[in-house]
C-alpha cells in the first residue's frame, strides 16, 4: 500500500510527462489531451491520498511502524543508503497530508490551469513534486531524505518558471534553486559530519548511537566543536533555506511568480515545512544540543516577526500570503527549538490546509479578476464572489487564531510551550510570537478588507467579467476549509494533548530535561488568553485602519517613510545579497577569464612564450644575412674561439 | 580462456577498420557512406566485445584480469603486456560506448574528406583503449602519446575558424609535460629494471627520486585533466574542435589525467603523493571555484562547457588524493559521469550548431517553443551536471565531498561551494537559451531533433539516470581494486615511518 502511496504520483506524471509530446507533434486534439492528462494525474494523486489513508491507519491506529527496504543505492565503504519507505506516526502524517491536499491542488488546477497552453506539462510538474515530496518524508535515511529535499526543489524551480517567456519567472526560479542550494550547502557538511561522526546515513544507527556521543568533540574547520551540536546547526542550515527562514527567505516571495497552485502546494503547504519536518525528524539528535535548539528558537521566532512586518505592507495579494507563510514556518521552528516538536507538526499540518486554502482562495479572486493581483486594484468583491469570500474568511480566520480554527489551537499551543520553556530563548520567542500573532490577524483583515470590502478601486471593464469560480475550483476548496475548521479541535488530543505519547511512539524523542510542551499545559491563564486577545486586537485595528479611516493608512505611511520604505522594500535583503554577492560573482568570472586566463596565464605562457619564439627566431633569421663577408667573419671569429680554448685548456 | 588475447583485440579491432576504410575507393559518395558504415559497425562491433568483457569481469578479484602477454624487448625487460582491473575496466566501457555516439553525431555533419576523419576516430580508439589497457609503462607511454597525433588532426583540419591555434596549443601543452614523463620513465627502469606496471606497483622507489618521478608525472597529468592553472588549452580546444571532437575530448581524453594519478602517482609513489596533497587540494579548489566563477561570465556554450569540466575535473583531484574509499570512488565516479553528461552537453550544443551555425549563448532565446524535445534532454544533462541527487552527477560528486571531508573538512567546504556555483551558471545557461520568448528570425523555423539525434542521446540518458538511481553495478566493479589499492599504499606508507622511525 505505502508503495501505491508513493509511486501513483510519480507514475502520474511520466504519463502526463509522455502527453506533453503527444501534444506537440498533433495540435488538432489538444483539449482531449489535456483532459487525459488531468484525469492521469488527479486519479492518480486521489488514489494515492486513499493509499496513504490506509497506510495512517494501519501505522498509526494499527500501531505498526515499519520500514520497507526497496533497493540498495550507493554502497562504498562504510557508505551504505538503501531506498527505503519509512513508516512511523511522523511519516504516515506527512504522508496523508501531502497526498491530501496534493490531490486537492491537482483537481483545483482543473480549473485554474483551463485556459493554458502547456496543461500536461503543468500536471506533470505538480504529480513530480509530490513524489518527490513522497520520497523526502519517507526516507529512513539523510541521503534519500536530500534526494527528495533537492528534487522538490528541482520541481520548484520548474513550476516557478513555468510561464517561461516571462522574465521575472525566469529570475525567480533560478533564485529559488541557487538560494536554496546555499542551504543545501549546509545541510550536505551536516550529512558529512553525522557520517564522519556516526558512521552511517541512516536514522536508526544515528539516533541508537548518539546518547554515546553526547559529549564527543569534533574538530571542524580547525576548530573543536561539541560533536552533536556542530552536525545540528549544519542540518538546520538546509532547513533555513528550504523553509524561507531569515537570511535564505528571499526567493519565497519571488517564486509567487508561478502558478497560484503552486503557490498553494509547494510553497505553503508542503515543501516549505520540509525543514520543519527534517529538525522534527532529528530530533533525537536536536536533543542532545541546547546550543542548537537555542539557534533554532531565535531563528525562528526572528522570522516570525519579520516576515509579519514585512506582510503588512505589501500590495500583492500573493505576497501577503507568502510572507504570512514564512512567518507561520518561523512559529513551526521555534515550537520545535523549545522541544514541542509535535506542536511544530500539529501547526504544520494545520498550516497546510488553511494556507493552501487561502492561496487558492487568492487564485480565484485573481481568476476572477483577470488575472490583476494588486489589492489596490480590488476592493467590494465580496457580493460578486461570495463563496470565495466566506472561503478566505474561514482560512483569515485560522491563520489568525480565533477560536475554533485550527490556528487558535496551534499556535497557542506553541506559544504557550515557548513561554513555558522558561528559557532566555524561550521568553524571546514567546514576546516575538505574540507581536507577530497581532501582526498577522491585522495583515490577515488587511488582505481582506482590501480586498473583498469598501468601494471597488478596479475598472469597469474588469469588474463586469468577475465570476465566480468554476466548481472544479471550488469543491476542493470546501475539503481544505473542513481541515481549517476542524484540524486543530480534532488533532489537538492526539497531537499535544494526552493521548500524544500513544500518538507519537517512537517517531520523536524529547528528553526529560526539555518539558516545554508538558508545562504548557499549566501556564498562567493570562498566556493562554493573550494570543486570542491580540489577534482580536490586530482585527480591529485592521477594520479601524482600513474599513474606518480609509486614507489613514497612507497619511501613517507617509509620516514614517522610512520605516514604511524599509518594510515595503522587505528590509532590502535583496538590494544587499545582489550587492556582495551575485555582482561581484560575475564580476569576478569577468575578471578571472579576461584577467587570470587571457591576460596572466595565456600571456605569459604559452602566446607568451610563443611570442618570445618567435623574437628570436626574427633575431636570428637577421644574423642569415647572405653576404659572404658576414660568415667567414663568423667562422673566423669561432676558429679563434676554438683555438684559443683548446690552447688554454690544454696548456692549463 | 585467460590467455586469450580479447583485450588486445578489442584494442586493434578498430585499426582493422580504419584499415578497411582506407582501402575504399570510387566514387566519392560511395566512399563517404561506406566509411561512415565500416566506422559505425566496427566501433559497435568493439562496444559488444568490450560488453562481454564487462560481464565476464571477476569483481571478487583485485588482480589484473585478461593479461595478454607478448615478448617484445626482452633483452631490455620491456615487453607488450594488457590486463584491466576494476578502475580501467569502467573507462574502456565509457571508450567503447562514446565512440560509436561520437561517429552518428559526425553523420552528417563532417562532410569533407569523411575517410580521413573516419580513420582518425577509429585510430583514436585503438589509441585510448590501449592506453587503458596498457600493463607495461612503454606501451602506455606509446598510447598516451600517440592519442595526441588523430586528435590533433582532428582538431586541426575538422575544426573551427581558430583551428590552427587551438591544434597547437592543445599539441604544445600536451607534449611539453609528456617529454618530462618520459624522462621519469626512464629513470624509472633504471631504478626498478623493469617497465611491467605491476612489477613497478611492489616495486619500492626511494623517497628522494619518488619526489622528482612525481613531479614529472604530475606536470604530464595536470595539462591532461586539466588542473588549475594549466587548463587553458582546453576551453581553446572545444571551441575549435568539431563537435564530437569535443565530445571525445572532454568523455575520455580528459580522463587520461585522472587514470594516470590513480594508476601510478598513487600507488608507486605513495609518499611523494602525501607530500604534495596540499598542492593538489589547493589546485583544486582553484580549480572548482575559479572555473565555476569563470564559466558564468561565459557567452560561448561550448566555452562554459569546457570550464565547467575543469571543475568537475577538481573533484575528481580531491577524491583521489584524500586516499580513502568514498574519495577514490567517488573520483572515478565523477570521471565516469562527466563522461557521460559532458559528451551529451557537446552533443546537444551540437545540435543547435548544426542548424544555427553559432555557439553564442545571445544568438539563441526561447528554444523552448519550438524544440521541447530537445528541452527536455538538455534540462536532464543540465541536472546531471548540477549533481541533482537522482542523476550520475550526485553519486560521484557526494562521495568524493564524504571522502574529502573526512581528510579535511576545510577543502570539503571550499569544494562544495562549486555545488552552489555549478548550479548558478548551468541555470543561467539553461534560461537563456532556452527559456524566453522566442523573438530571433533565425530561430523561427528551428526543428527539433530528429530521430537520429535521438537515438544517439538515449543511451546516454538511459546512463545518467541508471547510474544515479542504482549506482551499484559500477561502483561494485571498482571496490575491490580501490581497497587493495588503498590497502597498498597504507602499508607502504607504515613500512617507510616505520623506517623512518627506526633510522631516528
Amino acid at each position: 500500500m505505502e508503495l501505491f502511496a508513493v509511486f501513483l504520483p510519480l507514475f502520474g506524471a511520466f504519463c502526463a510527462g509522455l502527453l506533453v509530446f503527444v501534444r506537440s507533434s498533433k495540435t488538432s486534439t489538444p483539449n482531449r489531451i489535456d483532459t487525459a492528462a488531468q484525469w492521469v494525474t488527479s486519479g492518480a494523486m486521489i488514489l494515492a491520498a486513499v493509499a496513504a489513508g490506509v497506510v495512517f491507519w494501519d501505522v498509526v491506529l494499527g500501531n505498526n511502524p515499519r520500514t520497507v527496504e526497496l533497493f540498495t543505492w550507493i554502497d562504498s565503504g562504510a557508505m551504505e543508503v538503501s531506498w527505503a519507505i519509512k513508516l512511523d506516526t511522523l511519516s504516515s502524517v506527512m504522508l496523508f497530508m501531502v497526498t491530501t491536499v496534493a490531490a486537492v491542488i491537482h483537481v483545483y488546477s482543473i480549473g485554474y490551469m483551463h485556459h493554458d497552453h502547456s496543461v500536461p506539462r503543468f500536471m506533470s510538474y505538480l504529480s513530480l513534486f509530490t513524489f518527490f515530496m513522497l520520497m523526502l518524508v519517507s526516507a529512513d535515511n539523510l541521503v534519500q531524505l536530500f534526494f527528495g529535499w533537492e528534487g522538490v526543489g528541482l520541481c520548484s524551480y520548474l513550476l516557478i518558471g513555468f510561464w517561461y517567456d516571462r522574465p521575472a519567472a525566469n529570475a525567480a526560479a533560478i533564485k529559488a534553486f541557487v538560494v536554496n542550494r546555499v542551504g543545501d550547502f549546509g545541510f550536505a557538511l551536516g550529512i558529512f559530519t553525522i557520517f564522519v561522526l556516526f558512521q552511517s546515513v541512516n536514522y536508526d544507527t544515528i539516533f541508537a548511537a548518539v546518547p554515546g556521543k553526547a559529549d564527543a568533540t569534533m574538530v571542524v574547520f580547525g576548530t573543536e566543536f561539541h560533536a552533536i551540536t556542530i552536525c545540528a546547526v549544519l542540518l538546520f542550515i538546509g532547513a533555513m533555506g528550504k523553509s524561507a527562514q531569515l537570511g535564505l527567505h528571499t526567493w519565497l516571495p519571488d517564486a509567487m511568480e508561478g502558478p497560484t497552485p503552486v503557490s498553494a502546494l509547494i510553497h505553503a503547504a508542503t515543501m516549505v515545512t520540509a525543514g520543519v519536518f527534517m529538525v522534527v525528524r532529528m530530533s533525537p539528535l536536536f536533543e542532545y544540543s541546547d546550543t542548537a535548539l537555542t539557534l533554532v528558537t531565535v531563528v525562528g521566532a526572528s522570522t516570525a516577526i519579520f516576515a509579519a512586518t514585512v506582510a503588512c505592507v505589501q500590495n500583492d495579494i500573493k505576497r501577503v500570503i507568502a510572507y504570512s507563510t514564512c512567518s507561520q514556518l518561523g512559529y513551526m521552528f521555534f515550537a520545535a527549538g523549545v522541544s514541542a516538536y509535535s506542536a511544530g507538526i500539529f501547526h504544520l499540518v494545520g498550516h497546510a490546509f488553511f494556507k493552501a486554502l487561502l492561496f487558492l482562495g487568492a487564485g480565484s479572486v485573481i481568476h476572477a479578476m483577470s488575472d490583476e493581483q494588486d489589492m489596490r486594484k480590488m476592493g467590494g468583491l465580496w457580493k460578486l464572489i461570495p463563496v470565495t469570500y466566506a472561503l478566505m474568511l474561514i482560512g483569515s480566520l485560522a491563520l489568525a487564531g480565533i477560536w475554533p480554527f485550527a490556528g487558535y489551537y496551534s499556535k497557542d499551543v506553541i506559544l504557550e510551550a515557548a513561554f513555558a520553556a522558561n528559557t532566555l530563548a524561550g521568553g524571546y520567542a514567546f514576546w516575538l510570537g505574540i507581536a507577530a500573532a497581532f501582526l498577522t490577524a491585522f495583515y490577515s483583515w488587511r488582505l481582506l478588507i482590501m480586498t473583498f470590502h469598501g468601494t471597488s478601486r478596479a475598472d469597469s471593464s474588469v469588474l463586469s467579467q468577475v465570476h465566480e469560480s468554476p466548481k472544479v475550483m471550488i469543491l476542493p476548496l470546501f475539503v481544505l476549509a473542513t481541515g481549517a475548521m476542524y484540524m486543530g479541535y480534532l488533532g489537538f488530543e492526539s497531537f499535544v494533548g494526552h493521548d500524544a505519547e500513544h500518538f507519537w511512539g517512537q517517531a520523536i524523542l524529547v528528553l526529560p530535561s526539555h518539558p516545554a510542551l508538558e508545562a504548557a499545559h499549566h501556564v498562567p491563564l493570562w498566556v493562554k488568553y493573550l494570543p486570542l486577545a491580540v489577534g482580536g486586537a490586530g482585527i480591529a485595528l485592521a477594520y479601524v485602519l482600513y474599513m474606518g479611516m480609509p486614507s489613514l493608512p497612507g497619511v501613517i505611511a507617509g509620516r514614517v517613510q522610512g520605516l514604511y520604505q524599509f518594510l515595503l522594500n522587505k528590509w532590502y535583503f535583496d538590494e544587499l545579497y545582489d550587492l556582495i554577492f551575485v555582482r561581484p560573482a560575475f564580476m569576478l568570472g569577468r575578471g578571472f577569464w579576461k584577467g587570470g586566463d587571457g591576460a596572466l596565464i595565456d600571456g605569459v605562457g604559452p602566446d607568451g612564450i610563443s611570442a618570445a619564439v618567435k623574437y628570436l627566431a626574427k633575431r636570428a633569421g637577421a644574423i642569415q644575412s647572405g653576404y659572404l663577408y658576414h660568415y667567414a667573419l663568423a667562422m673566423l671569429t669561432g676558429l679563434v674561439v676554438l683555438v684559443t680554448w683548446y690552447l688554454f685548456g690544454h696548456g692549463g | 580462456m585467460a590467455q586469450f588475447p580479447i583485450l588486445t583485440i578489442l584494442t586493434f579491432l578498430p585499426l582493422v577498420g580504419a584499415v578497411f576504410i582506407l582501402i575504399i575507393f570510387g566514387d566519392e559518395d560511395v566512399v563517404k557512406r561506406n566509411a561512415r558504415y565500416v566506422a559505425l559497425w566496427t566501433s559497435l562491433a568493439n562496444f559488444a566485445l568490450s560488453l562481454f568483457v564487462w560481464f565476464h569481469f571477476d569483481t571478487t578479484t583485485a588482480d589484473f584480469q585478461f593479461v595478454h602477454t607478448l615478448t617484445w624487448m626482452p633483452d631490455f625487460n620491456i615487453g607488450y603486456k594488457m590486463g584491466i582491473d576494476g578502475i580501467s575496466m569502467l573507462f574502456v566501457m565509457l571508450t567503447t560506448l562514446l565512440t560509436p555516439i561520437c561517429i552518428l553525431a559526425s553523420w552528417e555533419n563532417i562532410d569533407d574528406r569523411v575517410k580521413e576523419y573516419m580513420i582518425s576516430f577509429l585510430v583514436l580508439e585503438t589509441f585510448m583503449i590501449g592506453m587503458f589497457c596498457a600493463l607495461d609503462l612503454v606501451v602506455f607511454y606509446i598510447f598516451f602519446e600517440a592519442v595526441l597525433i588523430p586528435m590533433f588532426l582532428i582538431i586541426g583540419i575538422w575544426g573551427g575558424p581558430r583551428r590552427v591555434y587551438a591544434s597547437f596549443k592543445f599539441f604544445l601543452y600536451t607534449l611539453a609535460g609528456s617529454v618530462l614523463m618520459l624522462l621519469a620513465i626512464m629513470a624509472m627502469y633504471f631504478d626498478a629494471g623493469t617497465t611491467d606496471i605491476q612489477g613497478l606497483m611492489v616495486h619500492r622507489f626511494p623517497a628522494e627520486l619518488q619526489t622528482w618521478l612525481w613531479l614529472a608525472f604530475f606536470a604530464s597529468f595536470a595539462v591532461k585533466i586539466p588542473m588549475w592553472p594549466v587548463h587553458t588549452w582546453l576551453p581553446d580546444a572545444h571551441v575549435e574542435a568539431p563537435t564530437a571532437g569535443s565530445v571525445i575530448l572532454a568523455a575520455v581524453l580528459l580522463k587520461f589525467g585522472g587514470y594516470g594519478l590513480l594508476r601510478f602517482s598513487l600507488p608507486m609513489f605513495p609518499e611523494a603523493s602525501v607530500m604534495f596533497t596540499p598542492l593538489i587540494y589547493t589546485l583544486s579548489i582553484i580549480a572548482v571555484i575559479y572555473t565555476s566563477l569563470v564559466a558564468l561570465a561565459q557567452e560561448d556554450m561550448k566555452k562554459l562547457i569546457a570550464y565547467s569540466s575543469v571543475a568537475h575535473m577538481g573533484f575528481v583531484t580531491i577524491g583521489a588524493f584524500t586516499l580513502t574509499v568514498q574519495g577514490i570512488e567517488g573520483a572515478i565516479f565523477v570521471m565516469l559521469a562527466h563522461g557521460v553528461i559532458s559528451a551529451a552537453l557537446f552533443l546537444i550544443v551540437g545540435v543547435v550548431y548544426d542548424r544555427i551555425h553559432s555557439r553564442e549563448i545571445a544568438a539563441y532565446g526561447g528554444l523552448v517553443h519550438r524544440m521541447p524535445g530537445y528541452s527536455l534532454i538538455f534540462m536532464i544533462f543540465m541536472l546531471g551536471s548540477v549533481g541533482l541527487p537522482g542523476t550520475a552527477g550526485f553519486v560521484g560528486e557526494f562521495l568524493v565531498l564524504v571522502g574529502a571531508f573526512k581528510a579535511n573538512t576545510w577543502v570539503a567546504a571550499l569544494a562544495a561551494t562549486g555545488l552552489i556555483l555549478g548550479a548558478a551558471y548551468m541555470l543561467y545557461l539553461y534560461r537563456r537559451v532556452i527559456f524566453g520568448s522566442l523573438t530571433k528570425d533565425s530561430l523561427a523555423a528551428i526543428k527539433d531533433m530528429s530521430l537520429r539525434e535521438v537515438a544517439i542521446f538515449a543511451p546516454l540518458i538511459v546512463l545518467v539516470i541508471l547510474m544515479g538511481v542504482y549506482p551499484a553495478p559500477f561502483l561494485d566493479i571498482m571496490h575491490v581494486s580501490v581497497a587493495n589499492m588503498i590497502t597498498n599504499i597504507e602499508s607502504a606508507l607504515n613500512a617507510s615511518a616505520a623506517i623512518s622511525v627506526a633510522g631516528n
